[in-house]
């Protein structure tokens, strides 16, 4: 356990790396110029020049980037280019707040997706499984800003029941949940439901049954269990399609989370963030991924971690 | 719980049969529809039988012949909304059970009538322990506590014989063998006492050894309990072995009931007396006269090894032990057969042979060994050896025609042009029993002895010199099995060609082959003629196998036999350790006897 752990943490160290050159590469080739952003329009050509060589932009990139990676490995991010503040502190200010509505969002988002296809595979064939899947499509189909702003009408504005925006209370963490959860949902119901089709044919099924148990506990005990197994593994690829709807969703509610920290800092071209969330997003993803097999085990005993 | 003597078959007295007690269950007019787009089709038509006390009722027959779709319906099992009782009655003591709703059948099942299934490898919930899984059928009808639930559990593992009972308790499925979790099945439906047990092909896909035990097993438990027995099987040997009464069932309908010495000595029916002569049975393999030709290939020494990696550099760390030091050789037009039971390595030989896995030691195929070959020879050599595998289904290419997938070795070696290729795969489909115009079709649209066929077909198509058959007819019906065997038989004798056969059904190796290899972990134990197998094995394991074959005879006695409940060792050794190493001594006339 303590030898695969270990193994599977130098790969993400391995993945990291190779996320941090790409992203670099990236952004060195972006037209964009990050110093034309700083200086101003009126800058002259001389206090253009002073600034590039200050921030280090007129060394070859191999040399910008060893020194990014040399500054990686002592947790030193860069400083961002326009708020001259640590990278590391505004990502750690920002975290906490993306991370409570990444769980909120799970949660929402597996509460709604798995007892959709548990029901759908339940009543297979018929209207309720029909009108099922029509609106796992409509989910899926959806754009987030849609999605939220109708929420936000509906909920925040019309009826009043939960704030239009900001954070700090759970009552501000619902909305935003919600709507991530709800353009995930579609996903997890299909994949529920297929899953749990497929566990139903099973012969332990059958054997269950047969030992007369009740239909919940064959359900319950027998079916969920074996039919959840693909759906974890998904979960831990789905954080890194989070990280995009969490963008937009940060914004349409006004969360102070690293996806809005992000929105701002592509539109002003503020390299160091932009390097420092992508890499706090690829961590998060390989987490979630090593998260996801260690859990596989606990439910599926077949399962060996080595 | 005291364990019934072996002779328990022959000494079956009345005591826990009662002829005028009214019978436990009775199956009236039963019949079973499905309803498809089709319109309503009988599955079971009118069937009637009843089942007393401490009686084993057999219903025999072959795949689509109802018994398993009869059996879910007593069970109230039939999948729903397509299949359905669409007439008759089944009435347990004085309730009628087609009335009954979900929820009293729901108190009915497991309680009164118990079920066990064919496979025992996915029969049991593979996320739950073995405890859990017996306790929860155990308190789904008795309000026990959990304590209470669960030394239950445990004195019905103890009554099933398993070993270390209370280990198993905490033991996921996949923790025990085959024949271990068939054990478990039998556990879970005996431990309410039901009155009505059914086994749906409960050994069909054991081992033959174990087969035997659980047969014993089932036997011994019923006379503890009088339980009453359906039995269903498609083995005639099972039912001669088991069943006080017989029903042959064939396409829905019950083609004759009878009791079983009667049924067996005096078959009334046709289809009966067809079924039972297209039994394999020992002792009827036509002599041969030993053939002499040059061998088309030659094992010496092979080993094959697979590694197994661990710790975090992910090294190898202990080697699972395949086949370990096997010497055999096919002659032209010859049959040898590998015996053994699942796991011993013989399909792992057939894989090494074709370059399927990599191996240690000699294979040499017409003279050319096998490991020096590469790139054009190699695609060569495999011009003269094909395969033929167990699951014909499986093995064909669902969105290819026949005319194709036969067609498809030439087209691969570049034989012929389209025009050609298409009439090779004519010839060959007359060849193997089926018509040209039948090129067309797809696998689905044949019956599973015509998807064999093809399958022979398609490995007849290069003129091969040696053709492995994989258990290739294990999955066929016995009427069908036999055809398929005779088809081999007249290949060889047309084209000279060699087979190796692989197979765990002694009766069918007994039938087919010139010489067999036995297998145990790996390594060849005993190897010589048919004959000398057959009529003076010697090693134990040998003998071991040829007892535990059913014998289709009601009639024969069978010698009381030491109980072996014997667990194979396992095939994984750490690095530089491994099994010891058997060595063959010939004990005349080229039979070869592993020394202990």
């Amino acid at each position: 356990m303590a030898a695969y752990l270990l193994r599977r943490l130098l790969q993400s160290l391995l993945i990291l790396l190779g996320v941090s050159f790409i992203t670099f590469v990236l952004l060195y080739v972006l037209p964009a110029d990050p110093v034309r952003q700083i200086a101003g329009r009126s800058a002259t050509a001389q206090t253009v020049e002073n600034i590039r060589r200050e921030l280090g932009l007129d060394q070859p990139f191999v040399v910008q980037y060893a020194r990014y990676l040399a500054g990686m490995v002592q947790g030193d991010l860069g400083r961002s280019y326009l708020q001259k503040t640590e990278v590391a502190e505004l990502i750690a200010s920002r975290l906490p707040a993306t991370l409570l509505l990444m769980l909120g969002a799970i949660a929402c988002e597996l509460a709604i997706g798995l007892t959709m296809g548990i029901f759908a595979a339940l009543r297979r064939g018929t209207t309720l499984d029909h009108s099922l899947m029509m609106l796992s499509f409509v989910t899926v189909s959806a754009p987030q800003f849609v999605v939220g702003l109708l929420l936000l009408y509906v909920f925040a504005v019309k009826l009043g029941w939960f704030p239009i925006g900001g954070y700090g209370t759970f009552a501000h963490l619902v909305l935003p949940s919600l709507t991530l959860g709800i353009l995930g949902s579609g996903w997890y119901s299909r994949m529920m439901r297929s899953s749990m089709l497929d566990v139903l044919r099973a012969d332990y099924i059958r054997t269950a049954r047969a030992k007369g148990l009740s239909r919940a506990r064959v359900v319950l005990a027998h079916a969920l269990p074996n039919a959840i197994l693909p759906v974890i593994a998904m979960i831990g690829i789905d954080i890194g399609i989070f990280m995009g709807g969490i963008v937009v969703v940060e914004s349409v509610f006004g969360w102070p989370g690293i996806g809005q920290l992000a929105w701002q800092a592509i539109q002003r071209v503020d390299i160091p963030i932009i390097m420092g969330v992508t890499l706090v997003s690829a961590c998060a993803i390989v987490l979630g991924n090593l998260l996801a097999d260690l859990i596989a085990p606990m439910i599926d005993p077949r399962i060996k971690l080595k | 719980m005291s364990l019934a003597p072996d002779d328990a078959q022959t000494s079956r007295s009345g005591a826990d049969l009662a002829p005028d007690a009214p019978p436990v269950l009775a199956v009236e007019r039963l019949t079973v529809s499905v309803r498809s787009e089709a319109g309503v089709t009988p599955l079971v038509s009118d069937l009637s039988f009843t089942l007393r006390r401490g009686e084993t009722l057999c219903i025999a027959g072959e795949s689509g012949s109802g018994k398993s779709i009869t059996s879910l319906a007593i069970m109230g099992l039939l999948p729903p909304p397509a299949v359905r009782v669409t007439g008759g009655r089944i009435r347990l003591g004085p309730t009628d059970l087609t009335a009954l709703g979900e929820a009293g059948m729901r108190a009915i099942r497991g309680d009164r009538i118990a079920m066990i299934f064919q496979e025992p490898m996915t029969s049991l919930n593979p996320v739950m322990t073995v405890g859990t899984q017996l306790t929860e059928a155990i308190r789904a009808h008795d309000p026990v506590g959990r304590a209470k639930a669960r030394s239950r559990a445990l004195a019905a593992l103890k009554a099933v014989r398993l070993s270390q009972p209370e280990r198993r308790m905490t033991q996921y499925p996949h923790e025990l063998s085959g024949g271990m979790r068939q054990r478990v099945m039998i556990a879970m439906a005996l431990a309410l006492r039901p009155e009505v047990l059914i086994a749906d092909e409960p050994t069909t896909a054991l081992d033959v050894t174990v087969q035997r035990e659980v047969l014993d097993l089932l036997r011994d438990l019923q006379r503890e309990t009088g339980t009453a027995i359906i039995l269903i099987t498609h083995d005639m040997g099972v039912v001669a072995e088991m069943a006080d009464r017989v029903i042959v069932m064939r396409d829905g309908k019950a083609v004759e009931e009878a009791a079983t010495a009667d049924l067996f000595a005096r078959p009334a029916a046709q289809y009966t007396r067809d079924l039972l002569a297209a039994v394999p049975r020992m002792g009827r393999g036509a002599a041969r006269a030993a053939v002499a030709a040059a061998p088309v290939a030659r094992l010496a020494d092979v080993t094959v090894r697979f590694p197994l990696k661990g710790g975090i550099l992910g090294r190898t760390t202990h080697h699972v032990h395949a086949v370990e030091h096997v010497s055999f050789d096919i002659r032209k037009g010859e049959t040898f057969a590998l015996v053994g039971e699942s796991g011993c390595g013989k399909s792992t030989i057939a894989k090494a042979m074709v370059g399927l896995v990599p191996h240690e030691g000699l294979i040499e195929i017409g003279g050319s060994p096998l490991a020096t070959l590469t790139g054009p020879a190699m695609k060569a050599l495999r011009r003269r050896i094909q395969m033929v595998f167990q699951d014909p289904m499986a093995a064909l290419d669902p969105r290819m025609t026949a005319g194709e997938q036969i067609a498809e070795p030439l087209l691969i070696h570049g034989i012929g042009d389209a025009a050609e290729r298409q009439t090779r795969a004519a010839d060959l489909m007359g060849r193997v029993g089926l018509t040209g115009d039948q090129l067309g079709r797809y696998p689905h649209e044949f019956s599973g002895g015509q998807r064999q066929r093809i399958c022979i077909a398609r490995a007849l198509a290069l003129n091969p010199d040696l053709i492995i058959a994989d258990e290739s007819v294990s999955a066929l019906d016995v009427s069908v099995q036999a055809r398929v065997l005779e088809l081999l038989r007249a290949l060889q004798k047309e084209y000279g060609i060699a087979f190796l056969f692989i197979s765990h059904d002694m009766a069918v190796v007994e039938n087919i082959s010139d010489r067999v290899g036995v297998m145990y972990l790996g390594q060849i134990v005993e190897l010589g003629t048919r004959a000398q197998i057959f009529g003076n094995p010697q090693h134990p394991y040998t003998q071991r196998l040829i007892e535990a074959v059913p014998v289709p005879d009601p009639a024969l006695k069978r010698p009381a036999t030491a109980r072996l409940s014997g667990e194979v060792p396992s095939p994984v050794h750490p690095l530089g350790e491994g099994p010891a190493r058997v060595v063959l001594t010939d004990i005349g006339e080229g039979h070869l006897v592993a020394r202990p």
